[in-house]
């Protein structure tokens, strides 16, 4: 079967420090994956090879294959900018621009210069649906994003994320600054998002990686252990490290 | 007297010391600005400040002094401004961390120790002669450029590296380039920072005569400049000038100029200061 992304043997290096190790991994379409391990394992710098977002970092090199669609990303043709339109992401804390509600929603639109005020107006609105934010903030668009709470103001950043309609959705922690309230919110979002989106979260919430997961891949020290089924990583795993790991015994 | 006594004898000298010390330069300024208003406020009229110059001291004026000021500062700000922002954007954006990039900056950290006359003889040599701009405001616009890019790049780079990188990240995520990155949003959150500090430049270089003696601007003007390659003179050179002189009547004279030099400094400050509150207000992370 066709993997929407595929990994094939991906080794990451900071300057000579060696944080990714040989791993293989191949993602679903429209399904959620977990990425679990404790800090410094990888994780997130591994989510941030699919929107080349490393790229920015002084000593980063990589070699192996990341495919998004069948499609290596990091060869010369492909434009990041338009990779970044793909593949959608949400960070850890949220990050919205001191601009109103409106425009955060449609900057991903606006760089790429559309200005066509209907299709802007409607992307607003398609956009915050989505993301369960728009019956609370549609009187008040022109409103600075900055005024509302630390848990709209993520539902907010995966709106924006979600404007350039991409097909990959990849989350950063995306609930950990935030009180268990907005989480339950954001991780019901996830559960409805996954129909049109292929999405990996990054989590240190053993439990929320549980609810809301189809599959789970942990993490160690820069080595993939194991990537299965959600429910077989938590009920029965293969290594001892995952065992240890999700029983709590480190990490 | 026991340990503890003595120690808080010397807490509370060291109160009144230090605000000895607060006080002392703001007593001066204090002392200097009344000086000069009670010499120089009963001079100052509206046909002050359109008369020409001239020998005797009670027909002269400032007219050509202040016009030169105003065309110093706008062509100063024309050359300075663009080219101290993209520099300071360059460094901190773009400049990849390198031996070259060290070596960059710390020269321009210390170019804004240089002191301002050398510069006049930089702007002399290359600007005056070897470009052949002559005497003329152009050549001092851009010899004060020189001496206030330092200051702008230095404030720009800081105002921009306060911006955090979350928000970097959100637009490069969101697919933006370098340059969408930085002109959306990067300059525009640190907007308040950069005005600040394009603005006290500015004001420094309003209050600057000694490099534009050197350059070559002159004391005695009889006509304001109509074009940037025009001769010119500024209000310093002008104070300068009427200072030096023995007649009571240049004292006088001197200082209502200093009074119209500072309102037109103290203005520019009051706007940096606004420019500044009122972004700090404004956006917060």
């Amino acid at each position: 079967m066709n993997k929407k992304l595929e990994a094939r043997n991906v080794n990451v290096y900071y300057d000579q420090t060696h944080v990714i190790k040989g791993v293989n991994l191949g993602i679903d379409m429209n399904s959620v994956t977990a990425f679990i391990g404790p800090s410094g394992c990888g994780k997130s710098t591994f989510l941030r090879l699919y929107n080349r977002m490393n790229d920015l970092i002084e000593g980063f090199r990589k070699d192996g294959q990341i495919l998004i669609d069948g499609k290596e990303i990091y060869e010369n043709g492909m434009r990041v900018e338009d990779l970044r339109k793909k593949v959608g992401m949400v960070f850890q804390k949220p990050n919205p621009f001191p601009k109103s509600i409106y425009e955060n929603v449609i900057y991903g639109l606006r760089i790429r210069g559309i200005n066509n005020k209907k299709m802007l107006d409607e992307t607003v609105e398609r956009s915050l649906r989505q993301a369960a934010l728009w019956d609370e903030v549609k009187d008040n668009l022109k409103k600075s994003a900055l005024a509302l709470s630390g848990g709209q103001q993520q539902r907010l950043c995966i709106a924006r994320a979600i404007a350039t309609e991409p097909s990959v959705l990849l989350m950063d922690e995306p609930a950990s600054a935030l009180d268990p309230i907005s989480t339950s919110k954001v991780e019901d979002l996830i559960y409805e998002l996954k129909s049109q989106f292929t999405i990996i979260i990054v989590t240190h919430n053993m439990q929320q990686a549980g609810r809301v997961s189809d599959h789970t891949a942990f993490f160690y020290l820069g080595e993939l252990v194991e990537y299965d089924e959600t429910k077989k990583i938590f009920t029965n795993p293969a290594d001892t490290r995952t065992q240890d790991y999700i029983t709590g015994r480190f990490g | 007297m026991n340990k503890t006594s003595i120690n808080r004898l010397i807490d509370v000298a060291f109160r009144y010391f230090g605000l000895a010390c607060t006080l002392f330069g703001l007593v001066m300024l204090g002392i200097f600005i009344i000086d000069v208003l009670i010499k120089g406020l009963g001079r100052l009229d509206w046909k002050f400040l359109i008369s020409l110059p001239s020998r005797f001291p009670e027909k002269a004026g400032i007219y050509t002094a202040l016009l030169g000021t105003c065309w110093i500062l706008v062509l100063t700000a024309l050359i300075a401004i663009p080219m101290g922002v993209a520099a300071g954007i360059y460094l901190e954006e773009y400049g990849k961390k390198s031996r070259f990039a060290n070596i960059l900056e710390i020269n321009i950290t210390n170019l804004a120790g240089i002191p301002s006359i050398i510069y006049g003889l930089l702007g002399l040599e290359i600007f005056v002669r070897t470009l052949g701009l002559g005497q003329s405001v152009l050549a001092g616009a851009m010899t004060l450029s020189l001496l206030i890019l330092p200051i702008i790049i230095v404030a720009t780079r800081e105002s921009i590296r306060a911006v955090p990188r979350s928000l970097r990240e959100a637009a490069f995520a969101l697919g933006a380039t370098k340059w969408q990155t930085i002109w959306t949003q990067v300059l525009p959150a640190s907007a308040g920072g950069v005005l600040t500090g394009i603005i006290l430049a500015l004001s420094r270089a309003v209050g600057e005569a000694a490099p534009l003696i050197v350059v070559g601007a002159l004391a005695y003007v009889p006509f304001a400049p109509k074009t940037p390659m025009d001769e010119f003179s500024v209000l310093p050179i002008q104070i300068f000038n009427w200072v030096s002189r023995p007649q009571q009547g240049f004292t006088i004279n001197s200082a209502a100029a200093i009074i119209i030099l500072l309102m037109i400094t103290f203005l520019m400050n009051g706007i940096a200061i606004y420019f500044r509150s009122k972004w700090q207000k404004k956006v917060k992370w």
